[in-house]
């Protein structure tokens, strides 16, 4: 199935980037949680061990031809829905939410997987399609995204359902959906936010919108974390406090430092040095992958590409904003640096899709 | 068309791309923002966040009496407070530590809104001077109770219950303190509000040290970054002796009234022993007095924490007539011989006034010398109305009564001897004759405390040289003891030898002579020279239409004295409240001087004494 000569057209200054952001975020999971007088100490072992499985993950998804994928996309997405389903009546409970399966190794949180799910079966779907997307295949492609999101969004899980619309939004943009049916739905949801702020949003996230706008209102409640965000990210400074030696991670004001607010860390510790660092690194991760978008061999495989990245992209830019008290805290966590072994796993999946997709821009 | 679409996807891939950049570079600038423009403001954030700087409170100054032995000194109390700045759930963390601390919740409640206004960084102190169960029990469960902590504070301790409103006691500063002080005083220090420990506490306070610490989120010490040791208060070394001290208050122990007594050195003014009673126990105070007692003192009818010695003012009576003496024999109006005939009372401008022996007929025809050995009222009412108030009160204040002693103590009160003047100014009214009568015997507007009476008597002792009491010997800031110099006396008034000698004579024959009223003061060996006073708390006319059996209109009890007669080394007043007549604070003043001669000869302290006092009001 892999043949040999595919071997060279692995785009390796891409894998390169991404372990290094992988090799980043164990150094700030190391540098938070070591202390062993703690309990967590070993996290950035078990890190490791996602990263692993994740290479074995994206080993898979890089070897099979990404048509044969897509050529069973449905069948994937079904199997999708059939476990948020199943999470969503025997998923384990934790935090006050309903996203896992425990499996042996590590919990299993399936979410996570629905991001290339739906961008397998939205790539499958608009490019069997010829030509700009008409108003029932819009409706169709944001009929697939909305089942899964909805599940999700139920479990709950606001911020992971979420990054599910950027998935379907560029997926229909790319196939040439026109910009003007972009301004109407984005026009759609300015209306639809009282709505939502009425009847959709619970009181927490609610407060978590309020809470952005003044953080001050509630500095003990919801605007800590966002106050606390923004102190750890200035005080860091311009070169950093150094790896270790952060005060804001290490005595634990800043909370889950290890978890969604890793870049908070990296900001105190490594300074805007190491920011522009991370932030370069990522934005080449990006703009290189949607390279692979522009060399697809079909269009199934741009879509393909640019439906892995979207979520990617979405992610990593608000939890980075997040990280800087700039945005709502929201349970995002940021790809490939995060601590998380669903998150690693299937985003580098994703990337093994990507990497596919480029490898194989010259087969037939 | 493939060719078409393929170019138009490129062009929206490239779209994509530079939106993504733009918004790369927008992140890259919000951190530049904050990281570099803004990082001095968030790093001063971040450190306020983690570093607590916690008071290391200095022990105050020891103090030691004039043969170096401790009067009072310190011990370690524990404190156990709530800082707030960091609290999630202040409900969950009362309740939690009310029932750690096995206390009512309400009150731990009324504790925390009590100080409710205050910046949540400053502690609510919970439990001031908290027992080792406490403290064990609060540590044992510190991760419950993260915004609980335990201090080791220096507290203030007076080992024997004596002297209370001469060391007087410690407490938090209040906010007009704070004020008044300048920059000596910050929000939370324990400074000295009364005696001893007030006027000398710039001494006696010493300088708080710190230590900055690294806490983390839930406010537990990491490290520590910085620590600077406390500086201990200066060292006092007061005149007190701490024998006289004890044998005072042992006296009025047993003596069983209320009362002052201060004694001192009539050569300079040094005081040995100084008791206000009823006292309560400065302890109270070391480590925040609670509200049940503080409240208790305050509205305590007796008035514990008045200062009788310096506070109180109350007629003279009977120990008044040495000043009327001396300004007659002084002023050429009398002589040691004079003789007046006393039948028990007369009359002065158309009012009968008795003489305290009127029962027994009076002391018939009297002079000078018997009438103060026997304290014959009639004597010295015609001598008062032949001296005229106004050259009494020049003698009583060159004696030191009517003016303040000038004691190094805080809040000292002016005694009051009237003259023609101070009745023009004070009431507008002219003096009439008729009440110079009264003063005489030292009633009517006549007012002393006792710490003037005390001057009285070491002016007569030492020749006219109206001495200043004073309480600090020496103070050690360090590098070794050194000697306060001695205050300079108030005044000095040359007084004739002979005449001088006349009333320390009289004196002298009330503790010695037959008849004499003071001879309960009497210590063979030892020429004690005194005089008894007994004044009446209310007239006459009043006691017998308010019913002699209330207690609170019995007569005070005087005695005042100076020791050897000639030479003397000890002076001072013994004032009985209610006491009823001057033989009972005599008693008193016995075993004081017991003590003093005892010690002086070398001898063995006479035990703790048994005094029955003579409560009947029918002596004089």
């Amino acid at each position: 199935m892999f043949e040999r000569r595919l071997y060279y057209h692995i785009d390796w200054a891409l894998v390169a980037a991404m372990f290094a952001l992988c090799g980043l975020g164990v150094a700030m999971i190391y540098s938070t949680t070591s202390d062993p007088t703690r309990a967590a100490s070993h996290l950035w072992g078990t890190q490791l061990y996602a990263i692993g499985l994740g290479v074995i993950a994206m080993l898979v998804t890089l070897s099979i031809d990404y048509r044969a994928f897509t050529d069973k996309s449905h069948l994937i997405y079904i199997a999708l829905i059939a476990v948020l389903l199943y999470v969503m009546f025997f998923g384990m409970v934790q935090m006050g939410a309903r996203r896992w399966i425990p499996l042996k190794l590590f919990n299993l949180q399936p979410s996570e997987f629905a991001k290339i799910g739906v961008a397998l079966v939205l790539a499958k779907f608009y490019g069997e399609n010829r030509g700009a997307p008409q108003w029932t295949d819009l409706a169709i492609g944001g009929a697939l995204t909305l089942l899964p999101l909805a599940l999700i969004a139920k479990e709950p899980d606001l911020g992971t359902a979420v990054v599910l619309l950027p998935v379907f939004v560029a997926i229909a943009y790319l196939a040439g959906m026109r910009l003007r049916v972009l301004g109407i739905v984005f026009l759609a949801l300015v209306l639809a936010a009282p709505v939502a702020w009425t009847f959709v949003l619970r009181p927490y996230q609610k407060s978590r919108i309020s809470t952005f706008l003044d953080p001050s209102q509630d500095a003990k409640g919801a605007g800590y974390q966002q106050i606390q965000a923004r102190i750890t990210v200035g005080s860091g400074g311009l070169t950093g406090k150094g790896f270790r030696k952060g005060t804001q991670g290490q005595l634990r004001f800043l909370p889950v430092a290890h978890n969604d607010f890793i870049f908070s860390v990296l900001a105190e510790e490594q300074g805007f040095a190491g920011v522009l660092v991370a932030l370069g690194l990522y934005l080449f991760v990006i703009l290189r992958a949607l390279e692979a978008a522009r060399l697809a061999k079909d269009r199934l495989g741009s879509y393909l590409v640019i439906g892995v990245l979207a979520s990617f992209t979405f992610q990593v830019i608000y939890n980075i904003t997040m990280s800087a008290g700039l945005a709502p805290v929201k349970g995002l966590t940021l790809p490939l640096m995060s601590y998380g072994g669903s998150s690693m796993i299937a985003t580098l999946a994703g990337f093994g899709l990507v990497l596919n997709v480029r490898m194989r821009r010259f087969t037939n | 068309m493939a060719v078409e679409d393929r170019r138009k996807t490129t062009s929206r891939v490239t779209l994509v791309q530079v939106v993504v950049a733009v918004a790369f570079a927008v992140l890259a600038i919000g951190f530049w923002v904050l990281q570099v423009l803004q990082h001095q403001q968030y790093n001063e954030m971040a450190e306020n966040n983690h570093q607590r700087t916690i008071a290391l409170r200095a022990p105050r100054g020891l103090v030691f009496d004039r043969d170096g032995r401790v009067l009072v000194e310190n011990r370690h109390s524990y404190s156990i407070y709530i800082v707030r700045e960091h609290t999630k759930d202040l409900t969950g963390t009362i309740q939690a530590l009310a029932q750690v601390l096995g206390l009512d919740e309400g009150s731990v409640r009324a504790i925390v809104d009590r100080h409710r206004r205050e910046p949540t960084y400053r502690p609510i102190t919970i439990v001031p001077d908290a027992s080792l169960a406490q403290v064990a029990a609060v540590v044992a469960r510190r991760l419950d109770l993260p915004d609980v902590f335990v201090e080791r504070v220096p507290t203030r301790r007076y080992p024997e219950t004596m002297g209370a409103h001469l060391f007087g006691y410690v407490g938090e500063v209040s906010d007009t303190q704070v004020a008044d002080s300048g920059d000596t005083l910050k929000s939370g220090d324990i400074t000295g509000q009364s005696g001893i420990e007030k006027i000398y506490n710039a001494y006696l306070m010493g300088e708080d040290g710190a230590r900055r610490v690294v806490v983390n989120s839930v406010g537990r010490e990491i490290r520590t970054l910085e620590e600077v040791q406390p500086t201990e208060g200066k060292r006092l070394q007061l005149t007190i002796d701490i024998d006289v001290q004890k044998s005072i208050e042992d006296a009025f122990d047993a003596v069983g009234l209320n009362g002052a007594a201060v004694v001192l050195d009539p050569s300079d003014g040094a005081v040995l022993g100084f008791t206000s009673r009823p006292a309560y126990d400065p302890n109270a105070f070391a480590a925040g007095i609670d509200h049940p007692t503080w409240a208790a003192l305050t509205t305590d009818k007796d008035r514990p924490l008045n200062d009788r010695v310096i506070q109180g003012r109350y007629s003279p009576g009977s120990t008044f007539k040495m000043a009327v003496a001396l300004a007659g024999l002084e002023e050429g109006v009398i002589t040691p011989d004079f003789h007046v005939n006393c039948p028990g009372h007369a009359n002065f401008y158309g009012r009968d006034f008795k003489c305290w022996r009127l029962s027994r007929g009076g002391h018939g025809s009297i002079d000078l010398h018997r009438a103060i050995v026997e304290s014959c009222d009639v004597y010295f009412y015609t001598v008062a109305k032949m001296v005229e108030v106004d050259r009494i009160n020049k003698w009583a204040t060159a004696l030191g009564m009517g003016v303040l002693s000038g004691i190094d103590l805080p809040n000292e009160v002016q005694g009051l001897v009237p003259s023609t003047e101070w009745k023009r100014a004070k009431l507008h009214e002219k003096w009439y004759a008729g009440e110079t009568i009264s003063v005489g015997i030292g009633q009517g507007q006549v007012s002393t405390t006792p710490i003037s009476m005390a001057v009285y008597m070491a002016t007569l002792a030492n020749g006219g040289t109206r001495v200043t009491p004073h309480l600090l010997k020496a103070v050690d800031d360090g590098s070794g003891w050194k000697a306060i110099p001695k205050p300079a006396p108030q005044g000095h008034t040359d007084i004739d030898p002979e005449k001088l000698e006349v009333i320390r004579n009289g004196m002298w024959g009330v503790v010695n002579e037959p008849h004499g009223t003071g001879d309960n003061a009497r210590i063979p060996g030892h020429d004690v020279a005194g005089k008894t006073g007994t004044a009446q708390v209310i007239s006459n006319q009043g006691k017998a239409a308010a019913g002699k059996t209330e207690k609170d209109l019995r007569d005070n009890g005087w005695f005042v004295f100076f020791a050897p007669k000639d030479g003397a080394q000890i002076a001072g007043v013994v004032f009985l409240e209610h006491g009823v007549h001057g033989g009972n604070a005599a008693m008193v003043v016995h075993h004081i001087l017991d003590t003093f001669f005892a010690k002086k000869d070398g001898k063995p302290l006479p035990p703790k004494p048994t005094i029955v006092p003579n409560l009947n009001p029918s002596m004089g």
